[in-house]
């Protein structure tokens, strides 16, 4: 190791010039100093300069404190209580209401299960227009989790099915088939996103977390059922429309740039609730429970009923089902 | 000059030892970190001892009343019982139209398949119905009346899946209130009336309204 001093990197060998003037005085001594001091203060600037592209390109008002959270799973109790609080003094300035932020987490021995009568559906689309209004969907863009696809009777070709019609329902001919987010056991969306925003819950539940989501779109491009939505604007909603009951994974306000999806209405059905397109359907075409509960309305559809998955072929295993009654 | 060597040695395999060790540390760790959300935040806690909220039923706010046609002083139309006439006038059992009436429920929608007025209301009382066997029904009990010709609909409706309800999935947790036949049925002509669908969709940026091949858009 020794033998051959000269060839040592660095410092070692003598010749650098850090070296050079070890007596040089005071005066060099504060020129240094300065230059130390001029240097972190360029530094700190170009710093800032390089990362100030990264805030207009994200999204408007993006806080430290926002760019720098973690992710949902790796908060502790304590930092999602500043996020949750966080959030709704940011709903507060931006929208001017005064919402409650929630983290609902999922319950015990629940499995979410969803089933659909399209025997029953009659297309008038209320579902649509409720979940536009629970989950603080933007007014302009009319956004919905669910799209009605008028189906001709005899098929379940969904490719050619029409989601714009309009005129009185229902059409003879036709029959109506809502379709959102079928949280799939073995969800496609989940597999794509490359920083794992998005996951499945123990209840079910895909949801995303809206903060760590970087808008690539994978997902959305992933789905067979064209279930997921991208925020391509700031979400504009009157004050007073504002749903206030909020949840953090699920209809809190989303910033631009971020995918979002149906989540059952996490925020009512872990409490027990039904979900509001339920709520809102007129004809009760919708069965919503536990699966693992085999007392529930959901197993009785399931277990009485011929149901069927869409695009089952695809192996994504939907816990939406749909029926027929005749 | 030869410490010195020594130390620059050891600093420069001290920084690549630490970086390598870094770079490793990066690989490995993601596979020992657990994919769960944070100790204490699984789940949420969920009654399991608590009474089944009760499940109510919407009652039909039909009553044994028929507007006589007059108003009373405050402009409030003058409600009567179905006995005041029905009382002193022979029943017509093969009445099955409301258009062969002279006086009195003109007007009235029907279409219910086959029956006549006399299959559900009770020629013996008129402030009831009269079931299959004959026997008096209140109307607040109408649902067992439909049930009897309408039994896998009825059957669906006790399983939850006909009719539409509100409150709660789990009633551990809150109680639901369920619509009856008659929310949406009107009796005399049953069958689900035709609506405008509400709320189109907007085109989003990037998608093309297409119309279905066969069916021009409009």
């Amino acid at each position: 190791m020794e033998s051959n001093p000269s060839s040592s990197g660095g410092c070692g060998g003598g010749s650098c010039g850090c070296h050079g003037a070890p007596n040089d005085g005071q005066g060099d001594s504060t020129r240094r100093n300065l230059l130390k001091a001029a240097g972190v203060t360029l530094g700190a600037a170009a710093f800032a300069k390089a990362l100030a592209p990264l805030a207009t390109w994200s999204r408007e008002n993006l806080s430290v404190d926002d760019f720098l959270q973690k992710h949902y799973r790796e908060l502790d109790k304590e930092q999602l209580a500043q996020v949750l609080k966080r959030i709704e003094e940011d709903t507060k300035a931006n929208y001017g209401a005064d919402v409650t932020v929630k983290d609902h987490r999922p319950q015990l021995q629940v499995k979410f299960g969803y089933a659909l009568n399209l025997s029953i559906c009659i297309g008038c689309r209320r579902c649509a227009e409720a979940c536009h209004h629970e989950n603080n969907h933007d007014r302009s863009s009319g956004n919905s989790y669910i799209r009605v696809l008028e189906m001709q009777k005899g098929s379940l070709d969904i490719e050619h099915a029409n989601a714009h019609y309009d005129h009185p329902v229902p059409h003879p001919d036709k029959f109506y088939m809502p379709v959102q987010c079928q949280q799939c056991d073995n969800p496609p969306c989940v597999h794509v996103c490359p920083v794992e925003a998005t996951w499945k819950e123990a209840d079910g539940i895909v949801v995303v977390d809206y903060n760590w989501c970087i808008g690539c779109r994978y997902c959305e491009a992933a789905c067979p059922y064209h279930a997921r939505r991208f925020n391509w604007t700031k979400p504009q909603i009157p004050k007073e429309e504002i749903n206030p009951n909020q949840s953090y994974l699920s209809n809190r306000i989303r910033p631009q740039g971020v995918m979002e999806k149906c989540t059952f209405c996490l925020h009512r059905t872990r409490e027990g609730r039904m979900p509001a397109c339920l709520e809102a359907c007129p004809t009760g075409a919708r069965v919503f429970g536990n699966l693992l509960d085999p007392d529930s309305e959901i197993r009785k559809v399931i277990d009485n009923k011929r149901v069927f998955v869409l695009k089952e072929e695809l192996g994504t295993r939907p816990s939406f089902f749909y029926f027929f009654d005749e | 000059m030869a410490s010195a060597s020594r130390l620059g040695k050891w600093t420069f395999f001290g920084v690549i030892g630490v970086i390598a060790a870094w770079f490793v540390g990066a690989l490995v760790f993601p596979l020992f970190q657990s994919d769960k959300v944070r100790p204490g935040r699984e789940f949420a806690p969920r009654p399991v001892n608590n009474e089944p909220h009760p499940v109510s039923i919407r009652l039909p706010d039909s009553k044994p009343w028929i507007d006589s046609g007059k108003k009373d002083a405050k402009g409030h139309p003058v409600m009567v019982s179905c006995a005041t006439c029905h009382d002193t006038r022979d029943p017509d059992f093969a009445t099955n139209d409301a258009s062969k009436l002279d006086e009195f429920h003109q007007g009235l929608k029907y279409a219910h398949g086959s029956q006549t007025c006399l299959s559900c209301h009770n020629a013996n009382d008129y402030n009831t119905f009269k079931k299959a066997d004959g026997q008096p029904l209140e109307f607040s009990q109408s649902m067992q009346l439909c049930a009897q010709c309408h039994g896998p609909q009825y059957r669906d409706y006790q399983n939850g899946s006909h009719g539409g309800m509100t409150g709660h999935w789990d009633l551990k947790q809150g109680p639901r209130e369920r619509n009856h036949c008659t929310d949406c049925h009107d009796p005399h002509h049953p069958a689900y009336p035709q609506v405008m669908p509400v709320f189109p969709p907007k085109p989003v940026i990037g998608e093309a309204i297409l119309a279905p091949h066969g069916s021009p858009h409009h």
